[in-house]
């Protein structure tokens, strides 16, 4: 069976820092560019989700059987993050889910598992991958990382078929974080860039070229993800790209991702993807993992209306002291209002669909569609002859608002939107990714899976609403 | 199926209130006993002579709140709670426990300590829950209202708000002239316009006052209440509504109207023969919160046509002086809402207008009064309204 991409998705969050904007507070020197910054409200988990849902747009959910969450910074230690991102993506009860963490490369291992997954079961697999790299205010990593999610689901008769792979595996120490720690140590850099990503990756490239009897001028495009950018262009140099091969890294754009790096510039280059292209993809991390892909011709059919370009393109700025509050790195006076309750465990699990899929109900009666679920119909007042409605990918319109400046947010003020749904349905929740001093009654919006607060530990997932994008 | 009201069968026959504002040295135990002993002693009784109580507080778990304190002699001391209607839930249960005859004398008591808890604003706590209920402030719930009423009703936002501040202005202006009002001074318009935002459009001096206070009220039956004062006041309607919550269900709530207080001045008006109210209620105590609630009251009440009460609001016809004094007392707005004793606070201004005793807020010979009190936020809330007169 040919096993490959059969959809893909991404993520990209709205908000921006440029690196000018660091280096001005911090009086260090500024890189160029900017990079993707998740929101307050936003973790790698929320950012898998809304991949997944993009990429679950042309996939019935029924046909998946498992998914891999990979991540280099999984909100949970304890407690299995990827059966969020299913309730998140509305995934059927009966799919093995797993995490995968640890390391950058983790998100083509997931890709990679989930290939396996469906040569041995049939299928289809999701794999969701996302990452909200946080480092040390003034290092390197907190300029050149970024946050991203992107997800991809494998199966038969694919838009990319996975011609073939390779993965190596060596303990040495460049990158560690112990629990509890949050931001990671690394070791010297010429270490690793000589001992180890050079000749780790490079092993993983030759093997996987050797094994699709390809060589380096057979590429149509290659992307080489790794912590250090030197440890690119060397084995660029080395196996003779010419610059039109090499996938732009988006380093000026949204900045390196993590675990979703290589995923997210995949999920780039396949928006242009011709069929009969070659694509190798390599990421490094402990090791490294390649694999080489080959657009079929379902390709020329495939369609991504959200592409990677246009979440690039849209975009808004935060101000870095204000990026250092969301993280909480910058601790700051709190408001004189108490502090959010925990959610409580059996009525999430009784309002699961509701909850993290926002699935309402629609009467059958009178065909009134509503939210939350209602078993007695707000407009006829029918017992009991609901259905469910799942509301996340509906449009909606702004009926009324306001900026909410005493609730307790770490983004004051909080836009509180009462929003009229297109096919019917009204909810009021609060808008995110907007600029408070423009909302406008009639405005377009669209639904988003967000983390609205943690409490005792606990992070509280639900939904909001952005400007469309 | 009925709402066929007590007109006339009960009377209040003495009322007691404290001062509102921050009590720092008060607990809710002081502010109960300073309110019940008040009563008392303006029905001339002793407390012996109560036979049961109904007690309005938030978030309390029993009667023991109020018998404890007053070391009331083994006597049914009822808990009740409806939102911000707490003292008007406590008087209308107290009314028809006398008109049932099951009592003769009842007392309906509210107490709210809103300043210990070290926080701005109200905080309600909520039950356990799945975390998907929001966390919108009472303020910005309530400003919901304003762009919706702009908007239908064709005000441009800044002559909305100046419209909203002149309600500010008249309840502080009114507040000026009451003892034991929170805020007794007036307050410009400037000031109103231009003070800080809570939730827009609304700026800190749209909203009511967070304070400490108790009021209380002895009711009978109307046949006994001369035995207990010269001027009593009779009930001639209560009712009470409780919606299905269409505001964030249902798309063709527009923000323009609490339909809860429609249904309830509806009520209210059959069970007192009013057909009229515009011309025929003399005073009215409303629940205004914010000031675009009373804003929207005022049609919802039917004191004005739709969409007009704005151009009322700005000609003073709801002013001390005007056709149809609103909020005489100073209102929530500078009189304080101290959650549970806000109803019964608003019946202790009709108990002292309608007895002539309002001193120099004293509405010319007023025969019909109203009190409206709301809890909850606009499209979810409940509504009461009474009416009293001589």
């Amino acid at each position: 069976m040919t096993v490959g991409i059969i959809a893909y998705g991404a993520y990209v969050p709205y908000r921006r820092l440029k690196r000018a904007a660091i280096s001005e507070v911090l009086g260090i020197a500024a890189g160029k560019g900017e990079r993707a910054v998740a929101s307050f409200d936003e973790d790698s988990v929320s950012m898998a989700v809304e991949a997944a849902r993009d990429a679950l747009r042309t996939v019935a959910p029924a046909n998946v059987r498992s998914l891999v969450f990979a991540t280099t910074t999984p909100p949970y230690a304890e407690k299995l993050n990827a059966a969020l991102v299913a309730a998140g993506a509305r995934l059927p009860l009966e799919i093995r889910a797993a995490d995968l963490t640890g390391s950058p490369r983790v998100g083509l291992t997931a890709l990679l598992q989930a290939a396996d997954a469906v040569r041995a079961n049939g299928g289809a697999a999701l794999v969701a991958v996302a990452d909200c790299r946080i480092a040390a205010p003034e290092g390197k990593a907190e300029q050149a990382g970024g946050d991203a999610g992107a997800a991809f689901v494998i199966g038969g008769d694919p838009i990319a078929e996975i011609v073939a792979s390779a993965s190596v595996t060596r303990e040495f120490l460049d990158t560690w974080r112990a629990p509890g720690e949050r931001f990671a140590h690394t070791w010297e850099e010429r270490f690793a860039l000589t001992q180890a990503y050079g000749p780790l990756l490079g092993a993983a490239v030759r093997r996987v070229l050797e094994e699709a009897k390809c060589t380096p001028a057979d590429l149509a495009k290659v992307i080489i993800d790794a912590p250090n950018p030197r440890a690119v262009d060397e084995l660029a140099r080395a196996v003779k790209l010419t610059p039109e091969q090499r996938a732009d890294p988006l380093a000026l754009t949204v900045g390196q991702t993590g675990a979703a790096h290589a995923s997210l510039v995949l999920a780039s280059v396949l928006a242009a993807a011709k069929p009969g292209e070659r694509i190798l993809v390599a990421s490094a991390g402990d090791g490294a993992e390649a694999l080489l892909l080959k657009v079929t011709s379902r390709a020329a059919g495939y369609t991504q209306p959200r592409s990677v370009g246009r979440l690039i393109e849209s975009k808004g700025d935060v101000p870095y002291a204000r990026y250092l509050k969301w993280r909480e790195i910058l601790p700051t006076e709190p408001p004189r209002r108490p502090d959010p309750d925990r959610p409580a465990a059996p009525p999430m699990l009784r309002s699961e669909a509701w909850k993290f899929g926002f699935v309402g109900s629609k009467c059958t009666a009178c065909g009134t569609p509503q939210l939350p679920p209602q078993r007695i119909c707000i407009k006829c007042a029918a017992r009991d002859r609901m259905e469910p409605y799942p509301f996340a990918d509906r449009a909606a319109k702004v009926a009324t608002f306001t900026l909410d400046r005493l609730a307790y947010s770490l983004n004051p003020p909080t836009v509180n939107v009462v929003v009229d749904f297109e096919d019917g349905g009204r909810f009021m929740c609060e808008m995110t990714d907007c600029d408070p001093d423009k909302v406008e009654i009639g405005d377009e919006v669209e639904m988003t899976f967000r983390r609205m607060h943690s409490a005792g530990g606990v992070h509280n997932y639900f939904w909001k609403c952005r400007p469309r994008r | 199926m009925a709402s066929n009201g007590i007109k006339d069968r009960v009377a209040i026959v003495g009322m007691g209130c404290t001062q509102f504002g921050e009590h720092w040295d008060k607990g809710s135990e002081d502010l109960l006993i300073d309110a019940a002993y008040q009563a008392y002693e303006s029905a001339g009784i002793e407390p012996n002579d109560v036979d049961a109580y109904w007690l309005g507080t938030m978030g309390q778990l029993s009667g023991l709140v109020l018998s404890v304190p007053l070391k009331i002699d083994y006597r049914p001391v009822t808990h009740v709670e409806n939102f911000c209607a707490t003292g008007s839930e406590a008087l209308r249960q107290a009314c028809y426990a006398v008109a049932s005859g099951a009592y003769d004398l009842a007392m309906a008591i509210g107490v709210e300590k809103l300043k210990d808890s070290g926080y701005s604003g109200l905080v309600v706590s909520s039950p356990a829950n799945d975390g998907t209920l929001g966390n919108m402030s009472a303020p910005a719930s309530f400003s919901l209202l304003a762009p919706a009423y702009f908007k239908k009703y064709g005000l441009d936002p800044a002559k909305g708000k100046e419209v909203l501040a002149r309600i500010a202005w008249k309840n502080h202006r009114n507040g000026a002239k009451n003892p034991k009002a929170q805020f007794r001074k007036e307050v410009p318009m400037e000031a109103i316009l231009s003070s800080p935002k809570v939730a827009d459009p609304l700026g800190v001096m749209d909203c009511s006052g967070v304070a400490d206070g108790s009021a209380a009220a002895i009711v009978c039956r109307a046949e006994d209440a001369h035995k207990y004062t010269q001027h009593p006041i009779f009930i001639k309607a209560l009712s009470f509504v409780a919606g299905p919550g269409e505001g964030p269900l249902a798309q063709d709530y527009d923000f323009t109207t609490f339909r809860e207080v429609v249904a309830s001045a509806r009520d209210a008006y059959k069970q007192a023969g009013v057909t009229d109210p515009r011309k025929e209620i003399s005073m009215a105590e409303v629940h205004d919160c914010f000031t675009p609630t009373e804003l929207v009251l005022y049609e919802d009440l039917g004191f004005s046509p739709r969409g007009t009460a704005w151009q009322d609001v700005m000609n003073g016809f709801f002013d001390l002086d005007g056709t149809l004094p609103v909020n005489p007392d100073g209102g929530l707005k500078s009189f304080g809402h101290p959650i549970g004793a806000s109803g019964l606070r608003m019946m202790y201004e009709m108990w002292l207008q309608l007895r002539g005793e309002a001193g120099p807020r004293q509405i010319e010979n007023p025969t019909l009064g109203l009190t409206h009190n709301l809890g909850g936020a606009p499209g979810r809330c409940v509504s009461f309204v009474s009416i009293v007169g001589r």
